[in-house]
């Protein structure tokens, strides 16, 4: 187990920059998520760690060692691949005792290491199994357990169980979990899935066009994201963000005037001055519904998606610049009531930008 | 429906048929003329099987003849050349496959370059430089020379093959604790052995048919491959055409079996570069 | 030894354990890929550039085997020689000749293989690999074979082209000035049949089926399927192949060398075996490398004339 540091990190293929600069610090025995969209560079970063990629500038270390010109075979980090690579011509038992052999382990300690990895992930009646009679699943197993055997100072996961069917993923999900409180071991996981993100990481690191954009734990980040990209990646459906000017110093009459359209009360005053450009974050689950009528803003339901838990509702504010909002609500019978609705902004639910950074109220 | 399909389909059935029959004919000719004795190759005309059979031609050509030698030097010219070439052509075929390096593009234009020149230029030159190294004559010098021909066509069908196996996979091994080298042998080559197989198979057939450079390279009996020795065969004794027949049916057998080797990977072969076609 | 204390710069200097100096790691690291491909590299360097360029000077030098004084420069002599050198023009007009002919012939018959072989069929296995048994016969095998079937004594095709009216009596082609080319023709097409309909018949597979089901739906015909769907697929596949195969077929001297050596009075001699015969028979290297490089500088331009035709077909395209 160790901690890892990344620092001043840039990596560009031939001309083509791709990480722009990354610092991290990850501590021992900690499971840091790596979340952001297609092509950012997620797994870049991960490679480096690994020794794949060359590291263009800045440093990494694991446990405290500076590891730039180390191969990948001295770094002592074990890997899990999206596609597994499992070794096709060898068994479980040898894809799993593959790192043992290299590093000619005593037999008889091999067999016991292997067999204890192979019952802590439920394997022992496929040992004898190429891959290829393996499903999804034992495949995605057997990875992990080549990972485990040699005990390494990090584990990365580069989007471990994206093949693998919808419920598989929450089964294994759980057993990465359970397997990380049993191990402590320091991991670095890159996924797509929200969830995954959420439910696995101590930390998530959001990373966007080769640079981090915020570090925090899920529900820093999804309660208080740093800026609108982080609003806009994290959750589900995704936050609605509505433009327009500040307005109002103090907590009373503090504003946002919509563009081309009507206020919404913020609630708290922020240190911004009047007009000042901002964006307003509002998660669809905030939004709170109303009788047509109220004190809110008039809207229209377009559209009802029931997801079973709860329903997602498309809205539309009237007139002719109408804005398009998401909501998202459990009670099911507010959902088919009316076709027009108010919809009501809680203050303590409300996230502002200025040009894309969030602002806090002042206090 | 079914009626109007059959026309059709018994022409489709028949045009293959005939296209067999042109493809195998010469074949058939050679084996016809190999078996029919002496006599009756004059007597009875344009038969397509003989009255009787005889072994005499294979005997002869195998008892009293040079061909078993011919032969064995053939077999030996051809097979440590397949055997070179692939040994060279699945490193360099790594490399391309593998590396981005800068000067890749030049090293793939070079060979692409050789591919596309006229070889028989370098018959005189190459005659020339191997003279004083003391490799005319000598299978070794021919082996050299063949080797240097089918490495680039076998590094490009390499590559192709290691262009199939993830990439994923050595980078594990080498997570795991491996050398690159390492990795390459012990998860690599392991799963590149069709591929193996298959440049096995396209360099011997291409070495067992060159002919141009060991008729030059070559001069006496004693290093004699099989198409320089049934050359000068046939001019030395033209009659004999039960002997060699029978010789030319040898000289297939093996290009046979390599063919049914190589048959599944044809196409990766000859897109690769295409050896002698 | 062990009395000495170690050297502190050493000692400051001295990687941990598994990890080399960042030079050192990153100079073995750099030259990775050349350990890999440097004994295929200095091999091609070595028995092919070198040669090569060996080759040209000879061109432009008087290298007899049989005479030991030569060797020196004659400038473009060779070259004065070669354009009085009927037997080269008559090379050069041969070679377009069999080229021609056997490309046309080898791409139509190995089309027309190839779609033959596209239909599934019971068999369909077995009779691929015996219509493409032919490219596995050694070219010198093919040459002798075909020169044995077109002579009258052990051969059938002569009495059967008396019996078709072709011929008045059992004579051998080979032996005919007139007929002669048509002998390595025949033969080299037979031979390269499958080149063709292997390339060709991957390049249809891969042709997605649903296009020719949307298009029957639509209502498209057989003949209307093959030069709506068919032929567009094919036509990248059908230009690269038939491009490369011309400058290799008008290299490919081994037919020629062993049915005819040139004959009849030169009239089956191409640039490619004209060269072969000038090293091996006369052993005139000087000469036969300066048709070599002739022969070179022209491919050189056909190929220059297909890279231009196909940037402004690009261009337009
Ligand atoms: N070998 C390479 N050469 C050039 N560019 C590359 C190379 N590998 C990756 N890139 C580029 O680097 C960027 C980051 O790639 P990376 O694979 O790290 O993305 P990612 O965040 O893992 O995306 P995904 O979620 O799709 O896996 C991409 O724009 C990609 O095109
Ligand atoms: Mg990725």
């Amino acid at each position: 187990m160790a901690s890892i540091g990344i620092s001043g990190v840039r990596k560009s293929y031939a001309q083509f920059p791709v990480l722009h600069g990354v610092d991290l610090e990850i501590a021992d025995g900690e499971f840091v998520v790596l979340v952001g969209p297609s092509g950012c560079g997620k797994s870049t970063l991960l490679r480096m760690i690994a020794g794949l990629e060359d590291i263009t500038e800045g440093d990494i270390s694991i446990a405290g060692t500076r590891v730039n010109d180390l191969d990948p075979k001295d770094r002592d980090i074990a890997m899990v691949f999206q596609s597994y690579a499992l070794y096709p011509h060898m068994n479980v038992a040898g894809n799993m005792s593959y790192s043992l052999r290299l590093r000619r382990t005593a037999k008889d300690k091999i067999a016991g290491i292997v067999t204890a990895a192979a019952r802590k992930l439920g394997l022992d009646p496929l040992m004898e199994r190429r891959p290829r009679a393996l499903s999804g699943g034992q495949r995605q197993r057997v990875a992990m357990g080549r990972a485990i055997v040699r005990q390494p100072k990090a584990f990365l996961f580069d989007e471990p169980l994206s093949n693998l069917d919808a419920r598989l993923r929450e089964q294994m999900r759980g057993e990465i979990k359970k397997l990380h409180q049993d191990l402590g071991a320091t991991s670095i996981y890159v996924t797509h899935d929200q969830i995954e993100a959420m439910t696995l990481a101590d930390r998530i690191v959001a990373m966007n066009a080769g640079l981090i954009q915020q570090v925090g734990t899920p529900l820093e980040l999804y309660d208080r994201p740093a800026n609108l990209f982080v609003a806009g990646f994290i959750g589900s459906p995704g936050m609605n963000v509505l433009t327009g000017r500040y307005e109002g110093q103090t907590a009373d009459i503090a504003r946002l005037v919509l563009d081309h359209g009507p206020a919404i009360p913020l609630g708290r005053a922020y240190p911004l001055t009047d007009g000042t450009p901002v964006s307003l974050g509002i998660r669809p689950e905030h939004l709170e519904l109303s009788p047509a009528g109220g004190a809110g803003l008039a809207a229209r339901i377009e559209l009802v998606e029931p997801t079973g838990f709860g329903t997602i509702l498309h809205l539309v504010t009237p007139g002719t610049s109408s804005i398009a909002l998401k909501g998202f609500t459990l009670d099911r019978a507010a959902a088919g009531a009316s076709r027009e609705v108010s919809l009501g902004f809680p203050p303590e639910r409300l996230h502002l930008f200025v040009e894309e950074k969030r602002v806090e109220p002042a206090s | 429906m079914r009626r109007k399909r059959l026309l059709p389909t018994a022409l489709h059935r028949l045009a293959i048929l005939a296209y067999i029959a042109f493809a195998l004919f010469p074949l058939y000719w050679l084996l016809k003329v190999s078996v029919t004795p002496n006599d009756l190759l004059y007597s009875e005309g344009v038969r397509l099987w003989p009255s009787h059979m005889t072994l005499d031609h294979f005997a002869f050509v195998l008892k009293h003849s040079d061909f078993p030698r011919f032969f064995q030097n053939s077999l030996i010219v051809s097979g440590s050349t397949a055997a070179i070439v692939t040994a060279l052509a699945s490193t360099s075929g790594y490399a391309l496959s593998r590396f981005e390096f800068r000067a890749k593009y030049l090293i793939v234009a070079l060979m692409l370059l050789t591919q596309m020149f006229p070889l028989v230029m370098l018959v005189a030159p190459i005659f020339k430089m191997l003279t004083p190294l003391k490799l005319t004559n000598s299978l070794a010098g021919l082996t050299l020379v063949y080797v240097a021909f089918n490495v680039p066509f076998a590094t490009f069908l390499m590559q192709s093959f290691f262009d199939g196996i993830p990439k994923d996979l050595e980078e594990a091994a080498m997570i795991d604790g491996a050398t690159r080298f390492k990795a390459f042998r012990q998860i690599i080559l392991p799963l590149t052995l069709p591929g193996i197989a298959a440049t096995l198979g396209f360099v011997f057939t291409a070495a067992w048919s060159e002919l141009l450079f060991s008729l030059m390279l070559i001069s006496g009996n004693q290093s004699a491959t099989f198409p320089v020795g049934l050359l000068s065969f046939v001019s030395k004794f033209s009659v004999d055409f039960g002997q060699m027949m029978a010789a030319g049916v040898l000289a297939l057998i093996p290009a046979c079996l390599f063919f049914l080797l190589i048959q599944r990977y044809l196409v990766q072969g000859l897109t690769a570069g295409a050896v002698k076609g | 030894m062990s009395a000495l204390a170690p050297d502190p710069r050493f000692v400051s200097q001295a990687p941990g354990p598994g990890q080399r100096s960042p030079f050192l790691r990153r100079l073995a690291h750099a030259s990775e890929p050349w350990l890999y491909s440097a004994p295929a590299l200095i091999l091609i360097v070595a028995v092919m550039l070198v040669p090569l360029v060996l080759g040209i000077s000879y061109a432009f030098r008087d290298v007899r085997l049989l005479n030991p004084f030569s060797g020196g420069y004659v400038g473009l002599q060779h070259f004065h020689e070669l354009a009085r050198d009927k037997a080269f023009w008559g090379a050069l007009k041969n070679t377009l000749w069999w080229t021609g002919a056997s490309v046309f012939l080898q791409f139509f018959l190995g089309l027309f293989l190839a779609l033959l072989l596209d239909k599934p069929f019971y068999g369909r296995g077995i009779a691929q690999a015996l219509c493409f048994l032919p490219w596995a016969v050694p070219s010198f095998l093919s040459g002798l074979n075909w020169a044995w079937l077109f002579n009258p004594v052990v051969g059938p095709l002569p009495h059967w082209m008396v019996s078709l009216g072709l011929m008045s009596q059992p004579e051998n082609i080979l032996s005919d000035p007139t007929l002669a080319m048509w002998g390595p023709i025949i033969a080299n097409v037979w031979w390269g049949i499958p080149f063709f309909a292997i390339t060709l018949l991957a390049a249809l597979q891969s042709i997605p089926r649903d296009l020719y089901e949307a298009a029957a739906i639509d209502g498209a015909g057989g003949v209307q399927r093959f030069f709506s769907i068919t032929l567009p697929f094919l036509a990248p596949t059908i230009a690269i192949t038939v491009l490369l195969r011309t400058v290799w077929i008008s290299n490919f001297a081994d037919l020629i060398v062993v049915m005819t050596s040139g004959g009849p009075a030169n009239r089956t001699q191409i640039v490619a075996s004209y060269i072969f015969t000038q090293a091996f028979k006369k052993l005139d290297f000087g000469y036969a490398s300066a048709v070599a490089l002739v022969l070179l500088v022209l491919l050189l331009a056909y190929s220059m004339l297909i890279v231009l035709l196909r940037q402004s077909l690009l261009k337009k395209g």
